[in-house]
């Protein structure tokens, strides 16, 4: 039995043909993308309510950060407890760079992405050592250090209060982000691009060897990849992107609040991705639609919100064990198989 | 930033000794928040992230007991026995499903808890800020040492938290109970093939855990003010207590309260700005040199 498997492994490790396949899902990626992205923007064109165009750039923002984590958590197996601090610094340094210095939009959001990776990189190079329980930890010290900070230094950050008195958004290439569907298809296109370019990312053989890492990281190390350098640089990659949906949040609401990097956050992306399922690329993006409306939902009825999702949680951690997406998947693959097997 | 702060009050006696005290207080609290989170690790192999949890609960129960009773040491008693109460159930209920699962499960199991934990005393006893106030028997004018102001709740708090970390250490290494319990933490499995109930022994190491924040909540309800959410800095301090000393390690848990503690009480006069900072500095050179921390064993 086992020579057969070994006899499959060697199979499939013939290199053109993964060559060819992961060129055409490539296309068919992008294809994909182009077609998410044409529904999403039609969308004004059909229902003008403010609400749902409201709730698509809420779920951009967290949908970019949420799959962002769960490159991480899904493909690398480090479990951040501290993603969210990229999410704030994101929100605060794009913020921060258009009252203060008031460049083009575009500028303050390469300046922004900059500024997270040289942070990231600092923070990773501390935390990307250490294994499982101790990473989750320290990033999270790493979170509540930053979030701390943004309190205490009220002179730049506005302390408690957060940045007020909004962001000034000059047009640039024709786009007015102070109109609301400009802004609407901003944050799609952002959250499209972000998207197919994790996907990317995750279909490479650089995410391959992420799984890898994930699966058995001294394999890894043994045929000669620098397992910290891998991680280093998915943390970074990840930060860039969490720090994305934070400049989304950060134009959404036209400001920046302490709560952007308070652990909450952090744990609202675990538990996004845990809700979507975490085998899965869209399982994240699934998750954050279904956090969203049990959020508005659940705040709509009672202040003890905490409560309800706490139970929900709950019953996804001890009830499911798993996320939505790989339960459907399951499902499907149970179905697909037919009846004949499991009977 | 103020040097000039710190240097003054290094050069004085009186500043020095009410500094070093208030430091001790922070430490002692932290310790014993920190000790049941290592201990549990220890044994459990858990990292209970919802522990800042018992804490806040055993402050909140100290204070109901107190207003209800009016005396202190069954406001103390109180708090420990309740949330050790709480620990049990908790673990039994719920903790003991997700053993062996991966850390992303136990993560978001105490995720949960935190939350609802949260909004539970919200519920029970209101948003607000409470206070308990100091116990009458406290209300005596505070000590002088070397000129510095020492009250004597303080010296109360000191010594019932080094109490508790002398009974802790020494019935681990002497009873029989202790011996088990390291048994456990090694090998669980023989320790339940010779004959001892696991899940029993698991369900007491969690109630001990949770008695022992719950005390420290307690201890600090005359001298803190009580909000929901008050356990989770002290959760994210005791983490650090115990990354610095060692995960694991009772010995290094109580070095490691004690350095924050002290960092706490004399980085808020030279960097007021950047105390917690300091914190953090200080665990990144200990986790880049010793990666174990402090009195960690390290594992393979």
């Amino acid at each position: 039995m086992t020579e057969l498997q070994a006899d499959r492994a060697s199979e499939t490790l013939t290199t053109p043909r993964i060559e060819t396949r992961s060129f055409r899902s490539r296309y068919r990626d992008i294809l994909i993308a182009l077609v998410a992205f044409a529904v999403l923007a039609a969308l004004p064109f059909f229902f003008g309510s403010k609400a749902l165009l409201d709730f698509v750039i809420r779920c951009s923002a967290f949908g970019l950060f949420a799959t962002s984590l769960n490159l991480l958590v899904g493909y690398t197996g480090m479990i951040s407890f501290g993603h969210g601090m990229f999410f704030g610094l994101g929100a605060y340094g794009f913020g921060l760079l258009m009252q203060r210095t008031g460049v083009p939009i575009p500028v303050a959001f390469v300046a922004t992405l900059a500024i997270t990776a040289v942070f990231a990189a600092i923070i990773g190079a501390i935390c990307v050592r250490l294994k499982e329980i101790y990473f989750a930890f320290v990033t999270l010290a790493f979170q509540m250090l930053i979030h701390s900070t943004i309190l205490t230094w009220a002179s730049l950050t506005g302390g408690d209060q957060g940045l007020r008195g909004g962001i000034p958004r000059p047009v640039f290439f024709g786009i007015d982000l102070a109109n609301h569907v400009h802004l609407y298809i901003t944050s799609c296109a952002l959250l499209v691009l972000g998207l197919l370019l994790m996907r990317q990312i995750a279909q490479s053989p650089f995410g391959y060897t992420l799984r890898m890492i994930r699966d058995n990281a001294r394999r890894a190390s043994f045929i000669g990849i620098d397992v910290w350098r891998a991680k280093l640089t998915i943390f970074v990659l990840a930060a860039l992107f969490a720090s994305t949906g934070g400049m989304v949040m950060a134009l959404f609401v036209s400001g920046a609040y302490p709560e952007f990097a308070y652990w909450t956050i952090s744990g609202e992306g675990i538990f996004i991705n845990m809700l979507g399922g975490v085998t899965t690329f869209l399982g994240p993006m699934v998750g954050t639609v279904l956090l969203l409306i049990l959020n508005d939902t659940v705040t709509r009825y009672t202040e003890y919100h905490g409560i309800v999702l706490g139970v929900v949680i709950l019953f996804f951690a001890i009830g499911l064990r798993k996320g939505l997406m790989d339960y459907v998947l399951e499902w499907y693959a149970q179905r697909r198989d037919g009846p004949g097997e499991r009977g | 930033m103020d040097i000039d702060a710190l240097a003054g009050c290094l050069a004085s006696p009186a500043c020095l000794v009410t500094q070093t005290t208030s430091g001790l207080i922070i430490g002692m609290l932290l310790f014993l928040v920190a000790v049941g989170l290592t201990l549990i690790f220890g044994v459990l192999k858990v990292v209970n992230f919802s522990h800042g949890a018992f804490y806040m609960f055993g402050a909140y129960f100290a204070m109901t007991a107190y207003q209800l009773t009016d005396s202190f040491a069954l406001a103390m008693l109180c708090g420990a026995a309740g949330t050790a109460l709480l620990g049990l159930i908790f673990e039994r209920v719920f903790m003991s499903r997700v053993y062996g699962a991966d850390v992303l499960m136990q993560l978001l199991v105490c995720y949960a808890f935190v939350l609802i934990f949260d909004d539970v005393v919200r519920m029970i006893w209101g948003p607000e800020f409470k206070s308990m106030g100091m116990p009458s028997a406290f209300q005596v004018p505070p000590l002088f040492i070397a000129g510095g102001v020492v009250p004597p709740y303080y010296l109360l708090l000191i010594g019932v938290a080094l109490a508790a970390a002398l009974v802790l250490g020494l019935g681990l290494a002497r009873t029989r109970i202790g011996k088990v319990i390291r048994a456990a933490a090694h090998n669980p499995g023989m320790v339940s093939a010779l004959g001892i109930n696991t899940g029993l022994l698991y369900g007491g190491v969690f109630a001990l855990g949770g008695m022992l924040a719950g005390l420290g909540g307690a201890l600090a309800a005359p001298v803190r003010s009580l909000t929901p959410g008050m356990g989770f800095s002290v959760l994210i301090e005791s983490f650090i207590v115990t990354v610095i000393g060692g995960m694991g390690s009772i010995l290094g848990a109580l070095i490691g309260a004690l350095l924050i503690g002290l960092i706490r009480s004399f980085g808020s006069l030279g960097f007021p700005l950047f105390t917690e900072g300091l914190m953090y500095l200080f665990m990144v050179i200990v986790l880049v040199s010793r990666p174990t921390g402090l009195f960690g064993k390290e594992v393979a």
